[in-house]
């Protein structure tokens, strides 16, 4: 990595959010350089030139090595290989979550599907089974009564991967057909939108319509402290309503995407200039 | 404008198109990955992983 350009932007997939962060960078005038994470590679104890990364690879893996290998050779990581570690895996997410006093879903792990289905009597029907890793709603499954749970524990236990039979369950919260996403840059919640759908799993990836939430002062509080939670700089924080309206931290995103979010914000907040003004305040706090 | 491998479609990419932008193709919903610029190339963008999320 060139010292010449201070900011990297490194991910294997530049997808709408990505898009907008290099042309935001671009049309500042700021030196960087897009690295494919696919062609990337790193030797142990090279600490060459430390630029300022911005990790926006997709796969949890790739972006977490990555991280700590560019943290290792004296680079600042954006999110933190930390960071990044924690949003990746929502049993270390909830644990930050609660460690910090931030009120959440109630939650339990369990180390094997048969355990899961004992917890699952303290925690109660119905509720909801997630993998510890992934996004966008994939394979978080309802669990309305215990015949349910048998049945998709008899599947996770069948699961070859060692960590895909460790059972994240959680109470199921009855939202009022919507979720909210806040974007929180720099401990500065810039914007919110709810995301609304027929479907319990109000992800946009699957069909959930985006539109724009009022900021109060208890959800941009709340999104903050989340972030900080878990280290995250630039975060992408997903609060719930329960049926009395007090709101929940459901999860926290280190790579959010947020097209969606910009196309219901129109010109109000542009989140890619946010982004992009952060890497520079970073870059002046390193260099004074 | 590229051109949709799966359904030869034309695709026309939003903006400045830059190498590893993906793009959907608006007749077959494939997703394609912009590969070169000049001339403009575009793949099968690759098959969403496990672990890959926000």
């Amino acid at each position: 990595m060139s010292p010449a350009e201070p900011f990297v932007v490194l991910a294997s997939r530049v997808g709408a959010s990505e898009k907008r962060i290099l042309e935001a960078l671009s049309r500042r005038g700021i030196a960087h350089r897009h690295i494919d994470s696919r062609t990337w590679w790193h030797p142990l104890g090279d600490r060459g030139a430390h630029p300022i990364v911005l990790n926006r690879e997709i796969g949890l893996a790739r972006a977490t090595y990555a991280a700590e290998a560019l943290e290792a050779a004296g680079s600042i990581v954006v999110n933190s290989a930390r960071a990044t570690a924690l949003c990746g895996d929502k049993w270390r997410t909830s644990a930050a979550l609660v460690e910090a006093g931030l009120p959440t879903p109630r939650t339990a792990l369990g180390l094997t599907p048969e355990a899961a289905l004992t917890a699952l009597e303290s925690i109660g029907y119905p509720a909801v089974v997630k993998p510890l890793q992934g996004s966008w709603g994939r394979l978080v499954s309802a669990l309305p009564d215990r015949q349910t749970a048998e049945t998709v524990l008899e599947y996770v236990a069948a699961l070859p991967s060692p960590q895909a039979r460790i059972v994240y369950l959680q109470e199921w919260i009855a939202k009022p057909g919507r979720d909210i996403r806040v974007i929180v840059v720099g401990g500065e919640a810039l914007a919110a939108t709810y995301r609304r759908s027929e479907h319990w799993r109000t992800n946009v990836a699957r069909g959930a319509v985006s539109e724009l939430c009022p900021m109060t002062p208890d959800i941009a509080k709340l999104a903050v402290r989340a972030a900080q939670a878990v280290e995250a700089e630039i975060a992408g924080v997903d609060l719930i309503e329960d049926g009395t309206g007090e709101l929940l931290v459901l999860e926290v995103n280190h790579g959010v995407e947020f097209s969606g979010l910009q196309q219901a914000l129109g010109d109000a907040v542009s989140v890619a200039d946010r982004i992009v003004e952060f890497l520079l305040e970073k870059s002046r706090s390193c260099s004074e | 404008m590229v051109t949709c491998p799966e359904c030869e479609s034309s695709v026309v990419p939003a903006g400045t198109p830059v190498i590893g932008e993906i793009v959907e193709c608006g007749e077959c919903a494939s997703e394609l990955e912009i590969l070169t610029l000049d001339p403009i190339r575009a793949a099968l963008a690759p098959e969403i992983e496990e672990d890959w999320g926000e």
